[in-house]
Protein backbone atom coordinates (compact mmCIF):
# COMPACT_ATOMS: atom_id res chain seq x y z
CA UNK A 1 0.00 0.00 0.00
CA UNK A 2 1.29 3.05 -1.45
CA UNK A 3 1.67 5.63 2.38
CA UNK A 4 0.31 9.14 1.05
CA UNK A 5 3.76 10.80 2.37
CA UNK A 6 5.74 8.70 0.39
CA UNK A 7 3.22 9.69 -2.32
CA UNK A 8 3.99 13.41 -1.75
CA UNK A 9 7.38 12.41 -1.91
CA UNK A 10 7.65 11.13 -4.96
CA UNK A 11 5.10 13.74 -6.67
CA UNK A 12 7.39 16.29 -5.21
CA UNK A 13 10.65 14.91 -6.42
CA UNK A 14 8.61 14.52 -9.76
CA UNK A 15 7.59 18.05 -10.62
CA UNK A 16 10.04 19.30 -8.26
CA UNK A 17 9.50 23.61 -8.87
CA UNK A 18 6.04 22.93 -10.20
CA UNK A 19 4.09 22.16 -6.60
CA UNK A 20 4.17 24.91 -4.92
CA UNK A 21 2.70 23.78 -1.66
CA UNK A 22 1.56 20.05 -0.71
CA UNK A 23 -0.29 19.07 2.38
CA UNK A 24 -2.14 15.64 4.05
CA UNK A 25 -5.81 16.47 5.03
CA UNK A 26 -8.16 13.62 5.68
CA UNK A 27 -5.90 10.86 4.51
CA UNK A 28 -5.67 12.75 0.68
CA UNK A 29 -2.61 14.39 -0.66
CA UNK A 30 -3.76 17.79 -1.98
CA UNK A 31 -0.82 19.68 -4.01
CA UNK A 32 -0.91 23.55 -5.24
CA UNK A 33 0.45 24.12 -8.49
CA UNK A 34 0.19 27.14 -11.10
CA UNK A 35 -2.14 27.76 -13.66
CA UNK A 36 0.53 27.06 -16.35
CA UNK A 37 1.72 24.30 -15.47
CA UNK A 38 -1.59 22.62 -15.47
CA UNK A 39 -1.36 20.36 -18.72
CA UNK A 40 2.00 18.78 -17.35
CA UNK A 41 1.05 18.00 -13.87
CA UNK A 42 -1.74 15.83 -15.26
CA UNK A 43 0.23 14.36 -17.71
CA UNK A 44 2.71 13.32 -15.44
CA UNK A 45 0.27 11.90 -12.73
CA UNK A 46 -1.68 10.38 -15.28
CA UNK A 47 1.55 8.90 -16.84
CA UNK A 48 3.70 8.38 -14.38
CA UNK A 49 3.79 4.17 -13.47
CA UNK A 50 3.98 4.85 -9.79
CA UNK A 51 0.75 6.67 -9.53
CA UNK A 52 -1.57 5.98 -12.43
CA UNK A 53 -4.15 8.73 -11.42
CA UNK A 54 -5.78 7.72 -14.94
CA UNK A 55 -9.61 8.73 -13.48
CA UNK A 56 -10.33 12.53 -13.30
CA UNK A 57 -13.00 12.46 -10.72
CA UNK A 58 -14.37 16.12 -11.22
CA UNK A 59 -13.10 19.81 -11.45
CA UNK A 60 -14.94 22.27 -10.05
CA UNK A 61 -14.10 26.47 -9.17
CA UNK A 62 -14.36 28.18 -5.74
CA UNK A 63 -15.34 31.99 -5.53
CA UNK A 64 -13.39 34.29 -3.24
CA UNK A 65 -14.98 37.85 -4.30
CA UNK A 66 -12.73 39.42 -1.61
CA UNK A 67 -9.57 37.77 -2.33
CA UNK A 68 -6.79 38.98 -4.92
CA UNK A 69 -7.29 36.33 -7.08
CA UNK A 70 -10.90 35.59 -7.66
CA UNK A 71 -11.31 32.03 -8.26
CA UNK A 72 -9.85 28.59 -7.17
CA UNK A 73 -9.82 25.92 -9.94
CA UNK A 74 -10.25 22.28 -8.01
CA UNK A 75 -9.23 18.77 -9.61
CA UNK A 76 -9.77 15.70 -8.12
CA UNK A 77 -8.15 12.61 -9.28
CA UNK A 78 -7.95 9.22 -8.27
CA UNK A 79 -5.96 6.26 -8.49
CA UNK A 80 -7.69 2.69 -9.23
CA UNK A 81 -4.59 1.33 -9.23
CA UNK A 82 -2.71 2.44 -6.12
CA UNK A 83 -6.64 3.61 -4.29
CA UNK A 84 -5.12 6.92 -4.12
CA UNK A 85 -6.57 10.46 -4.38
CA UNK A 86 -5.33 13.41 -4.75
CA UNK A 87 -6.97 17.31 -4.95
CA UNK A 88 -4.68 19.68 -7.10
CA UNK A 89 -5.37 23.34 -6.97
CA UNK A 90 -4.39 26.81 -8.14
CA UNK A 91 -5.67 30.45 -8.00
CA UNK A 92 -7.11 32.09 -11.27
CA UNK A 93 -7.60 36.54 -11.85
CA UNK A 94 -10.80 36.72 -13.51
CA UNK A 95 -10.37 37.80 -16.44
CA UNK A 96 -7.94 34.85 -17.14
CA UNK A 97 -8.32 31.55 -19.55
CA UNK A 98 -7.50 27.76 -18.07
CA UNK A 99 -5.97 25.51 -20.48
CA UNK A 100 -8.70 22.78 -21.12
CA UNK A 101 -7.74 19.07 -20.21
CA UNK A 102 -9.82 17.50 -22.97
CA UNK A 103 -7.21 15.72 -24.43
CA UNK A 104 -5.95 14.35 -21.68
CA UNK A 105 -8.88 13.45 -19.82
CA UNK A 106 -12.02 13.11 -22.94
CA UNK A 107 -14.60 13.60 -19.58
CA UNK A 108 -13.51 16.54 -18.76
CA UNK A 109 -15.45 18.17 -21.53
CA UNK A 110 -18.89 18.53 -19.63
CA UNK A 111 -17.01 19.22 -15.90
CA UNK A 112 -15.34 22.32 -18.26
CA UNK A 113 -18.87 23.12 -19.63
CA UNK A 114 -20.21 23.37 -15.75
CA UNK A 115 -17.80 25.25 -14.66
CA UNK A 116 -17.95 27.83 -17.58
CA UNK A 117 -21.77 27.84 -16.90
CA UNK A 118 -21.75 28.30 -13.31
CA UNK A 119 -18.67 30.52 -12.80
CA UNK A 120 -17.97 32.12 -15.87
CA UNK A 121 -14.22 30.57 -16.07
CA UNK A 122 -13.08 30.52 -20.11
CA UNK A 123 -11.43 27.22 -21.05
CA UNK A 124 -8.68 27.72 -23.85
CA UNK A 125 -8.92 24.71 -26.72
CA UNK A 126 -12.29 23.59 -25.50
CA UNK A 127 -13.77 21.74 -28.18
CA UNK A 128 -17.13 22.81 -27.37
CA UNK A 129 -18.20 25.44 -25.00
CA UNK A 130 -21.72 25.77 -24.19
CA UNK A 131 -23.65 26.54 -21.02
CA UNK A 132 -24.60 22.88 -20.21
CA UNK A 133 -27.20 23.01 -16.71
CA UNK A 134 -29.11 26.28 -16.85
CA UNK A 135 -31.55 27.23 -19.40
CA UNK A 136 -31.03 28.41 -23.13
CA UNK A 137 -29.95 32.06 -23.46
CA UNK A 138 -29.26 32.48 -19.74
CA UNK A 139 -27.30 35.43 -18.65
CA UNK A 140 -25.56 35.39 -15.38
CA UNK A 141 -23.01 32.87 -13.92
CA UNK A 142 -25.04 31.32 -10.81
CA UNK A 143 -22.35 29.71 -8.51
CA UNK A 144 -20.82 33.20 -8.27
CA UNK A 145 -21.14 34.77 -4.33
CA UNK A 146 -22.38 37.95 -6.15
CA UNK A 147 -25.36 36.11 -8.05
CA UNK A 148 -28.96 36.90 -5.89
CA UNK A 149 -30.17 33.27 -4.79
CA UNK A 150 -33.40 34.74 -6.57
CA UNK A 151 -31.78 34.86 -9.67
CA UNK A 152 -32.77 37.84 -12.17
CA UNK A 153 -35.79 36.32 -14.06
CA UNK A 154 -38.78 34.53 -14.06
CA UNK A 155 -40.84 32.66 -16.96
CA UNK A 156 -44.54 31.78 -16.59
CA UNK A 157 -46.76 31.31 -19.69
CA UNK A 158 -48.67 34.44 -20.88
CA UNK A 159 -52.58 34.47 -21.97
CA UNK A 160 -52.34 36.88 -24.10
CA UNK A 161 -49.36 36.18 -26.36
CA UNK A 162 -49.95 32.38 -26.16
CA UNK A 163 -46.29 31.11 -25.22
CA UNK A 164 -43.89 30.72 -21.94
CA UNK A 165 -42.76 34.41 -21.46
CA UNK A 166 -39.40 35.64 -19.38
CA UNK A 167 -39.83 38.42 -16.76
CA UNK A 168 -37.70 39.91 -14.11
CA UNK A 169 -38.53 38.32 -10.43
CA UNK A 170 -41.27 39.52 -8.91
CA UNK A 171 -41.57 38.74 -5.21
CA UNK A 172 -44.59 38.57 -3.18
CA UNK A 173 -42.55 38.90 -0.16
CA UNK A 174 -38.81 39.66 0.24
CA UNK A 175 -36.59 36.85 0.48
CA UNK A 176 -35.43 36.77 4.26
CA UNK A 177 -32.35 35.76 5.43
CA UNK A 178 -31.77 34.69 8.88
CA UNK A 179 -28.40 35.91 10.47
CA UNK A 180 -28.13 34.06 13.74
CA UNK A 181 -25.13 35.92 14.36
CA UNK A 182 -23.80 34.55 18.05
CA UNK A 183 -21.12 34.01 20.38
CA UNK A 184 -22.28 30.56 20.94
CA UNK A 185 -18.98 28.52 21.09
CA UNK A 186 -18.70 25.29 18.56
CA UNK A 187 -17.71 21.84 19.40
CA UNK A 188 -14.46 23.16 20.09
CA UNK A 189 -14.66 23.69 23.54
CA UNK A 190 -16.97 21.22 25.14
CA UNK A 191 -14.21 18.64 23.48
CA UNK A 192 -11.65 20.64 25.97
CA UNK A 193 -13.12 20.91 28.91
CA UNK A 194 -13.83 16.80 28.39
CA UNK A 195 -10.17 16.61 27.85
CA UNK A 196 -9.38 18.74 30.69
CA UNK A 197 -11.89 16.37 33.29
CA UNK A 198 -10.38 13.28 32.17
CA UNK B 1 -26.03 10.75 -61.56
CA UNK B 2 -25.08 10.64 -58.36
CA UNK B 3 -27.22 10.23 -55.12
CA UNK B 4 -27.25 13.38 -52.84
CA UNK B 5 -27.99 11.83 -48.97
CA UNK B 6 -28.47 14.29 -46.51
CA UNK B 7 -28.46 13.23 -42.33
CA UNK B 8 -31.50 14.03 -40.50
CA UNK B 9 -32.02 15.33 -37.16
CA UNK B 10 -34.51 13.85 -34.59
CA UNK B 11 -35.02 15.51 -31.42
CA UNK B 12 -35.18 12.41 -28.76
CA UNK B 13 -37.00 13.96 -25.57
CA UNK B 14 -37.50 16.06 -23.92
CA UNK B 15 -40.83 14.19 -23.70
CA UNK B 16 -40.20 10.70 -24.52
CA UNK B 17 -40.38 7.75 -22.08
CA UNK B 18 -37.28 5.78 -22.94
CA UNK B 19 -35.35 9.11 -21.93
CA UNK B 20 -35.94 8.22 -18.56
CA UNK B 21 -36.99 11.91 -17.59
CA UNK B 22 -36.07 14.89 -19.18
CA UNK B 23 -33.72 14.38 -21.92
CA UNK B 24 -33.44 16.20 -25.03
CA UNK B 25 -31.04 14.02 -27.25
CA UNK B 26 -30.35 15.55 -30.51
CA UNK B 27 -29.31 12.48 -32.99
CA UNK B 28 -28.02 12.77 -36.20
CA UNK B 29 -28.77 9.98 -38.20
CA UNK B 30 -27.49 8.56 -41.51
CA UNK B 31 -30.97 6.08 -41.94
CA UNK B 32 -31.31 4.34 -39.28
CA UNK B 33 -27.53 4.78 -37.72
CA UNK B 34 -27.17 7.25 -35.47
CA UNK B 35 -23.86 9.48 -36.41
CA UNK B 36 -24.03 11.86 -33.15
CA UNK B 37 -25.62 12.12 -30.16
CA UNK B 38 -26.06 15.85 -28.50
CA UNK B 39 -27.46 15.47 -25.38
CA UNK B 40 -29.06 18.79 -23.86
CA UNK B 41 -29.28 18.23 -20.14
CA UNK B 42 -30.23 21.29 -17.63
CA UNK B 43 -34.16 21.08 -17.65
CA UNK B 44 -34.41 19.94 -14.26
CA UNK B 45 -31.76 22.06 -13.01
CA UNK B 46 -32.70 23.63 -9.62
CA UNK B 47 -29.81 24.82 -7.79
CA UNK B 48 -28.93 22.65 -5.61
CA UNK B 49 -25.21 23.53 -4.89
CA UNK B 50 -26.33 26.77 -4.73
CA UNK B 51 -29.19 27.08 -2.06
CA UNK B 52 -26.97 24.13 0.17
CA UNK B 53 -24.86 27.37 0.35
CA UNK B 54 -27.95 29.30 1.68
CA UNK B 55 -28.52 27.43 4.18
CA UNK B 56 -27.41 25.59 7.42
CA UNK B 57 -25.92 21.96 7.15
CA UNK B 58 -29.03 21.03 8.85
CA UNK B 59 -31.36 22.28 5.89
CA UNK B 60 -29.36 20.93 3.35
CA UNK B 61 -29.71 17.07 4.06
CA UNK B 62 -33.39 17.24 2.07
CA UNK B 63 -31.60 18.69 -0.93
CA UNK B 64 -29.47 15.04 -1.34
CA UNK B 65 -32.92 13.28 -1.46
CA UNK B 66 -33.90 15.51 -4.44
CA UNK B 67 -30.71 14.41 -6.17
CA UNK B 68 -31.01 10.84 -7.51
CA UNK B 69 -34.83 10.33 -6.13
CA UNK B 70 -34.78 6.29 -6.45
CA UNK B 71 -32.09 5.88 -3.61
CA UNK B 72 -32.30 8.90 -1.79
CA UNK B 73 -30.74 8.07 1.40
CA UNK B 74 -27.32 7.00 -0.29
CA UNK B 75 -26.56 10.50 -0.88
CA UNK B 76 -27.31 11.85 2.44
CA UNK B 77 -24.84 9.25 3.65
CA UNK B 78 -22.09 11.15 1.43
CA UNK B 79 -22.77 14.42 3.33
CA UNK B 80 -23.11 13.19 6.65
CA UNK B 81 -19.90 11.42 5.73
CA UNK B 82 -17.81 14.30 4.87
CA UNK B 83 -19.42 16.53 7.90
CA UNK B 84 -18.59 13.69 10.40
CA UNK B 85 -14.85 13.51 9.28
CA UNK B 86 -14.37 17.30 9.65
CA UNK B 87 -16.14 17.46 12.96
CA UNK B 88 -14.27 14.32 13.84
CA UNK B 89 -17.07 12.79 15.89
CA UNK B 90 -18.21 8.81 16.12
CA UNK B 91 -21.30 7.19 14.81
CA UNK B 92 -22.66 4.96 16.86
CA UNK B 93 -22.10 1.26 16.22
CA UNK B 94 -25.85 1.13 15.80
CA UNK B 95 -26.45 4.43 13.86
CA UNK B 96 -23.35 2.82 11.30
CA UNK B 97 -25.63 -0.41 11.18
CA UNK B 98 -29.13 1.04 10.37
CA UNK B 99 -27.50 3.67 7.81
CA UNK B 100 -25.85 0.58 5.98
CA UNK B 101 -29.54 -1.62 5.77
CA UNK B 102 -30.94 1.50 4.45
CA UNK B 103 -28.23 2.18 1.79
CA UNK B 104 -28.14 -1.36 0.38
CA UNK B 105 -32.37 -0.76 0.71
CA UNK B 106 -31.74 2.37 -1.58
CA UNK B 107 -29.65 0.17 -3.76
CA UNK B 108 -32.43 -2.95 -4.48
CA UNK B 109 -34.99 0.08 -5.13
CA UNK B 110 -32.38 1.93 -8.00
CA UNK B 111 -31.49 -1.24 -8.92
CA UNK B 112 -35.31 -2.62 -9.31
CA UNK B 113 -36.22 0.24 -11.12
CA UNK B 114 -33.44 0.15 -13.32
CA UNK B 115 -33.35 -3.48 -14.60
CA UNK B 116 -37.36 -2.99 -15.27
CA UNK B 117 -37.90 0.10 -17.42
CA UNK B 118 -34.85 -0.87 -19.17
CA UNK B 119 -36.82 -4.17 -19.95
CA UNK B 120 -39.55 -2.12 -20.48
CA UNK B 121 -37.73 -0.26 -22.82
CA UNK B 122 -36.70 -2.73 -25.02
CA UNK B 123 -39.91 -4.05 -24.81
CA UNK B 124 -40.89 -6.09 -21.74
CA UNK B 125 -43.89 -4.78 -19.79
CA UNK B 126 -43.84 -7.24 -17.07
CA UNK B 127 -40.94 -7.39 -15.39
CA UNK B 128 -41.95 -3.55 -13.92
CA UNK B 129 -45.15 -4.50 -12.77
CA UNK B 130 -43.36 -7.46 -10.91
CA UNK B 131 -40.74 -5.10 -9.69
CA UNK B 132 -42.65 -2.42 -8.40
CA UNK B 133 -44.70 -4.15 -6.74
CA UNK B 134 -41.43 -4.99 -4.71
CA UNK B 135 -40.19 -0.97 -4.67
CA UNK B 136 -43.48 -0.46 -2.84
CA UNK B 137 -42.61 -3.08 -0.01
CA UNK B 138 -39.46 -1.23 0.10
CA UNK B 139 -40.24 2.52 0.47
CA UNK B 140 -42.98 1.66 2.79
CA UNK B 141 -39.38 1.05 5.00
CA UNK B 142 -38.76 4.39 4.28
CA UNK B 143 -41.76 5.40 5.33
CA UNK B 144 -41.96 3.62 8.87
CA UNK B 145 -38.46 4.76 9.41
CA UNK B 146 -38.30 8.42 8.42
CA UNK B 147 -42.15 9.45 7.68
CA UNK B 148 -42.45 9.57 4.15
CA UNK B 149 -41.58 7.26 0.90
CA UNK B 150 -38.74 9.07 -0.86
CA UNK B 151 -37.73 12.16 0.29
CA UNK B 152 -36.44 10.36 3.89
CA UNK B 153 -34.63 13.23 5.40
CA UNK B 154 -33.51 10.75 7.41
CA UNK B 155 -29.74 10.52 7.79
CA UNK B 156 -27.72 13.17 10.46
CA UNK B 157 -24.20 13.78 10.31
CA UNK B 158 -23.32 11.61 13.45
CA UNK B 159 -25.96 9.09 12.79
CA UNK B 160 -29.81 8.64 11.86
CA UNK B 161 -32.54 11.23 13.20
CA UNK B 162 -34.35 8.18 15.17
CA UNK B 163 -34.04 4.53 16.36
CA UNK B 164 -36.20 1.96 13.95
CA UNK B 165 -39.51 1.35 15.28
CA UNK B 166 -40.78 -1.30 16.59
CA UNK B 167 -40.64 -4.48 14.24
CA UNK B 168 -39.16 -2.86 11.37
CA UNK B 169 -36.36 -5.34 11.95
CA UNK B 170 -38.37 -8.41 11.60
CA UNK B 171 -40.32 -7.11 8.89
CA UNK B 172 -37.15 -6.05 6.85
CA UNK B 173 -35.93 -9.63 7.40
CA UNK B 174 -39.23 -11.15 6.11
CA UNK B 175 -38.57 -9.39 3.04
CA UNK B 176 -34.86 -10.33 2.69
CA UNK B 177 -35.88 -13.75 2.97
CA UNK B 178 -39.07 -13.43 0.31
CA UNK B 179 -36.94 -11.20 -2.24
CA UNK B 180 -34.32 -13.54 -3.44
CA UNK B 181 -37.27 -15.46 -4.85
CA UNK B 182 -38.36 -12.36 -6.60
CA UNK B 183 -35.41 -11.85 -8.11
CA UNK B 184 -35.31 -15.50 -9.86
CA UNK B 185 -38.57 -14.73 -11.36
CA UNK B 186 -37.10 -11.17 -12.78
CA UNK B 187 -34.67 -13.62 -13.91
CA UNK B 188 -36.73 -16.05 -15.73
CA UNK B 189 -38.28 -13.32 -17.68
CA UNK B 190 -35.50 -11.90 -18.73
CA UNK B 191 -31.89 -13.15 -18.24
CA UNK B 192 -32.75 -16.31 -21.04
CA UNK B 193 -34.69 -14.20 -23.20
CA UNK B 194 -33.96 -14.19 -26.84
CA UNK B 195 -35.67 -11.11 -27.22
CA UNK B 196 -33.56 -9.24 -24.53
CA UNK B 197 -30.46 -10.71 -25.38
CA UNK B 198 -30.69 -9.40 -29.21
CA UNK B 199 -31.64 -5.93 -28.05
CA UNK B 200 -29.03 -5.71 -25.61
CA UNK B 201 -25.95 -8.50 -25.81
CA UNK B 202 -22.90 -6.65 -27.65
CA UNK B 203 -24.52 -3.43 -27.09
CA UNK B 204 -22.90 0.05 -25.81
CA UNK B 205 -19.66 -1.81 -25.09
CA UNK B 206 -17.44 -0.37 -22.99
CA UNK B 207 -13.45 -1.24 -22.73
CA UNK B 208 -11.24 -1.20 -19.85
CA UNK B 209 -9.59 1.98 -20.72
CA UNK B 210 -12.49 3.84 -22.02
CA UNK B 211 -14.19 3.16 -18.77
CA UNK B 212 -11.41 5.26 -17.24
CA UNK B 213 -11.32 8.15 -19.43
CA UNK B 214 -14.96 8.98 -19.06
CA UNK B 215 -14.71 8.90 -15.21
CA UNK B 216 -17.08 6.12 -15.45
CA UNK B 217 -17.73 4.31 -11.73
CA UNK B 218 -20.26 1.91 -9.97
CA UNK B 219 -21.73 -0.98 -12.31
CA UNK B 220 -20.72 1.08 -15.79
CA UNK B 221 -16.88 0.40 -14.37
CA UNK B 222 -17.88 -2.69 -12.94
CA UNK B 223 -19.43 -4.31 -16.22
CA UNK B 224 -16.14 -3.70 -17.86
CA UNK B 225 -14.18 -6.01 -15.73
CA UNK B 226 -12.63 -3.70 -13.20
CA UNK B 227 -13.09 -4.95 -9.76
CA UNK B 228 -13.67 -1.81 -7.91
CA UNK B 229 -16.37 -0.64 -5.59
CA UNK B 230 -15.85 2.26 -2.78
CA UNK B 231 -17.24 -0.42 -0.48
CA UNK B 232 -14.58 -2.50 -0.56
CA UNK B 233 -11.72 -0.13 -1.54
CA UNK B 234 -12.47 2.25 0.64
CA UNK B 235 -14.84 1.33 3.50
CA UNK B 236 -17.07 3.44 5.55
CA UNK B 237 -19.65 3.06 8.09
CA UNK B 238 -19.32 -0.45 8.85
CA UNK B 239 -18.56 -2.27 5.12
CA UNK B 240 -15.64 -3.63 6.17
CA UNK B 241 -16.98 -5.73 8.99
CA UNK B 242 -19.53 -7.05 6.31
CA UNK B 243 -18.71 -10.26 4.12
CA UNK B 244 -20.37 -9.57 0.47
CA UNK B 245 -19.45 -10.25 -3.30
CA UNK B 246 -18.41 -7.17 -6.13
CA UNK B 247 -19.70 -8.75 -9.24
CA UNK B 248 -17.95 -8.04 -12.59
CA UNK B 249 -18.62 -8.17 -16.01
CA UNK B 250 -16.47 -9.13 -18.73
CA UNK B 251 -17.55 -7.76 -22.25
CA UNK B 252 -18.89 -4.63 -21.26
CA UNK B 253 -21.79 -4.18 -23.23
CA UNK B 254 -25.88 -3.15 -21.77
CA UNK B 255 -26.30 -7.41 -20.60
CA UNK B 256 -23.52 -7.43 -18.48
CA UNK B 257 -24.45 -4.52 -16.66
CA UNK B 258 -28.06 -5.68 -16.41
CA UNK B 259 -26.14 -8.95 -14.84
CA UNK B 260 -24.16 -7.07 -12.79
CA UNK B 261 -27.42 -4.93 -11.44
CA UNK B 262 -29.18 -8.52 -10.74
CA UNK B 263 -26.37 -9.91 -8.67
CA UNK B 264 -25.81 -6.96 -6.86
CA UNK B 265 -29.15 -6.51 -5.48
CA UNK B 266 -28.72 -10.31 -4.39
CA UNK B 267 -25.69 -8.86 -2.64
CA UNK B 268 -27.05 -6.37 -1.14
CA UNK B 269 -29.84 -8.65 0.48
CA UNK B 270 -26.92 -10.86 2.12
CA UNK B 271 -25.94 -6.96 3.49
CA UNK B 272 -28.60 -6.10 4.71
CA UNK B 273 -29.41 -9.64 6.34
CA UNK B 274 -25.90 -9.99 8.09
CA UNK B 275 -26.82 -6.02 9.52
CA UNK B 276 -30.03 -7.28 10.78
CA UNK B 277 -28.48 -10.07 12.73
CA UNK B 278 -25.10 -8.48 13.95
CA UNK B 279 -27.86 -5.08 14.79
CA UNK B 280 -26.60 -4.14 18.63
CA UNK B 281 -28.43 -1.99 21.03
CA UNK B 282 -27.90 1.59 21.41
CA UNK B 283 -27.83 4.85 20.58
CA UNK B 284 -28.30 5.70 17.02
CA UNK B 285 -26.83 9.05 16.92
CA UNK B 286 -23.90 10.81 18.13
CA UNK B 287 -24.24 12.16 22.08
CA UNK B 288 -22.25 15.14 21.80
CA UNK B 289 -25.67 17.42 22.12
CA UNK B 290 -23.60 20.12 19.88
CA UNK B 291 -24.32 18.05 17.07
CA UNK B 292 -27.43 16.42 17.36
CA UNK B 293 -30.56 17.61 19.17
CA UNK B 294 -31.36 15.88 22.76
CA UNK B 295 -34.48 13.66 22.82
CA UNK B 296 -37.75 15.29 23.09
CA UNK B 297 -38.08 14.22 26.50
CA UNK B 298 -34.63 15.93 28.01
CA UNK B 299 -36.16 19.49 26.67
CA UNK B 300 -38.89 20.08 28.68
CA UNK B 301 -36.90 19.31 31.96
CA UNK B 302 -33.33 20.33 31.45
CA UNK B 303 -32.31 24.14 30.60
CA UNK B 304 -29.03 22.86 28.87
CA UNK B 305 -31.09 20.36 26.41
CA UNK B 306 -33.49 23.03 25.77
CA UNK B 307 -30.59 25.78 24.60
CA UNK B 308 -29.30 23.04 22.67
CA UNK B 309 -32.44 22.34 20.51
CA UNK B 310 -32.94 26.68 20.05
CA UNK B 311 -29.22 26.63 19.05
CA UNK B 312 -29.25 23.75 16.58
CA UNK B 313 -32.64 24.58 14.94
CA UNK B 314 -32.18 28.32 14.28
CA UNK B 315 -28.46 28.53 14.18
CA UNK B 316 -26.96 25.53 13.63
CA UNK B 317 -23.88 23.83 14.32
CA UNK B 318 -20.74 24.94 13.12
CA UNK B 319 -18.47 23.10 11.50
CA UNK B 320 -14.68 24.58 11.39
CA UNK B 321 -12.76 25.66 8.19
CA UNK B 322 -11.55 23.01 6.22
CA UNK B 323 -12.60 21.30 2.71
CA UNK B 324 -12.77 17.04 2.54
CA UNK B 325 -13.74 15.29 -0.86
CA UNK B 326 -15.79 12.03 0.47
CA UNK B 327 -17.25 9.87 -1.84
CA UNK B 328 -19.78 6.73 -1.43
CA UNK B 329 -20.36 3.73 -3.93
CA UNK B 330 -24.09 5.18 -4.20
CA UNK B 331 -26.18 2.43 -6.60
CA UNK B 332 -25.52 4.27 -9.98
CA UNK B 333 -21.15 4.68 -8.82
CA UNK B 334 -19.19 7.09 -7.21
CA UNK B 335 -21.44 10.03 -5.42
CA UNK B 336 -18.80 12.14 -3.59
CA UNK B 337 -19.40 16.05 -2.06
CA UNK B 338 -16.77 17.92 -2.18
CA UNK B 339 -17.33 20.42 0.97
CA UNK B 340 -15.65 23.72 2.11
CA UNK B 341 -16.03 25.24 5.28
CA UNK B 342 -15.83 28.04 6.55
CA UNK B 343 -16.54 28.04 10.57
CA UNK B 344 -19.76 28.76 9.96
CA UNK B 345 -22.95 27.25 9.91
CA UNK B 346 -23.32 27.40 6.45
CA UNK B 347 -21.08 25.52 4.00
CA UNK B 348 -19.03 28.12 1.83
CA UNK B 349 -19.11 25.78 -1.30
CA UNK B 350 -20.55 22.16 -1.80
CA UNK B 351 -19.93 20.40 -4.98
CA UNK B 352 -21.78 17.58 -5.89
CA UNK B 353 -20.42 14.62 -7.71
CA UNK B 354 -23.14 12.89 -9.64
CA UNK B 355 -21.90 9.14 -11.09
CA UNK B 356 -24.91 10.00 -14.11
CA UNK B 357 -23.01 13.21 -15.15
CA UNK B 358 -20.09 11.82 -16.26
CA UNK B 359 -22.11 8.59 -17.79
CA UNK B 360 -24.53 10.62 -19.85
CA UNK B 361 -21.86 12.50 -21.35
CA UNK B 362 -19.95 9.29 -23.37
CA UNK B 363 -23.53 9.15 -25.05
CA UNK B 364 -22.13 9.70 -28.37
CA UNK B 365 -19.09 7.69 -27.72
CA UNK B 366 -21.53 4.54 -26.89
CA UNK B 367 -24.06 5.39 -29.42
CA UNK B 368 -21.87 5.94 -32.60
CA UNK B 369 -22.59 3.40 -34.86
CA UNK B 370 -25.51 1.96 -33.37
CA UNK B 371 -28.83 1.75 -34.76
CA UNK B 372 -31.27 4.36 -33.80
CA UNK B 373 -33.33 1.16 -31.66
CA UNK B 374 -29.94 0.49 -29.67
CA UNK B 375 -30.65 4.32 -28.09
CA UNK B 376 -32.96 3.77 -25.45
CA UNK B 377 -31.18 0.69 -24.34
CA UNK B 378 -27.83 2.15 -23.98
CA UNK B 379 -29.76 5.00 -22.47
CA UNK B 380 -31.35 2.12 -19.72
CA UNK B 381 -28.22 0.70 -19.09
CA UNK B 382 -26.67 3.76 -18.56
CA UNK B 383 -29.26 3.94 -15.45
CA UNK B 384 -29.69 8.02 -15.53
CA UNK B 385 -31.54 9.76 -13.26
CA UNK B 386 -31.87 13.60 -13.88
CA UNK B 387 -32.25 14.67 -10.38
CA UNK B 388 -28.53 13.64 -9.98
CA UNK B 389 -27.10 15.06 -13.13
CA UNK B 390 -29.28 18.05 -13.11
CA UNK B 391 -28.58 19.07 -10.04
Amino acid sequence: MLKNTDLEKKINSGLNTKVSSSKITHETLSISIEKDDLKEVLLFLKSNPEMKFKQLIDITAVDYPNKKNRFRMIYLLLSHEFNKRIIIDFPLNENEKVFSITSIFPSANWMEREVFDMYGIDFQDHPDLRRILTDYEFEGYPLRKDFPITGHKEVRYSEEKKKVIYEPVKLEQDYRNFDYNSPWQGTEYIKEIKKNNE
Amino acid sequence: MSKQTKTLNLNFGPQHPAAHGVLRLILELDGEIVEKADPHIGLLHRGTEKLIENKTYSQAIPYFDRLDYVAPMNQEHAFALAIEKILDIEVPIRGQYIRVIFCEIGRILSHILNITTQALDVGALTPSLWGFEEREKLMEFYERVSGSRLHANYFRPGGVHQDLPRGLDTDILKFCNEFPKIIDDLETLLTDNRIFKQRNVDIGIVSKDDALDYSFSGVMMRGSGIPWDLRKSQPYDCYEQLSFKVPIGKNGDCYDRYLCRVEEMRESVKIIKQCLERLPKGPVKSQDNKITPPPKKEIKESMEALIHHFKLFTEGYRVKKDEIYKAVEAPKGEFGVYLISDGSSKPYKCKIRAPGFSHLQAMDYLIKGHMLADVPAVLGSLDIVFGEIDR
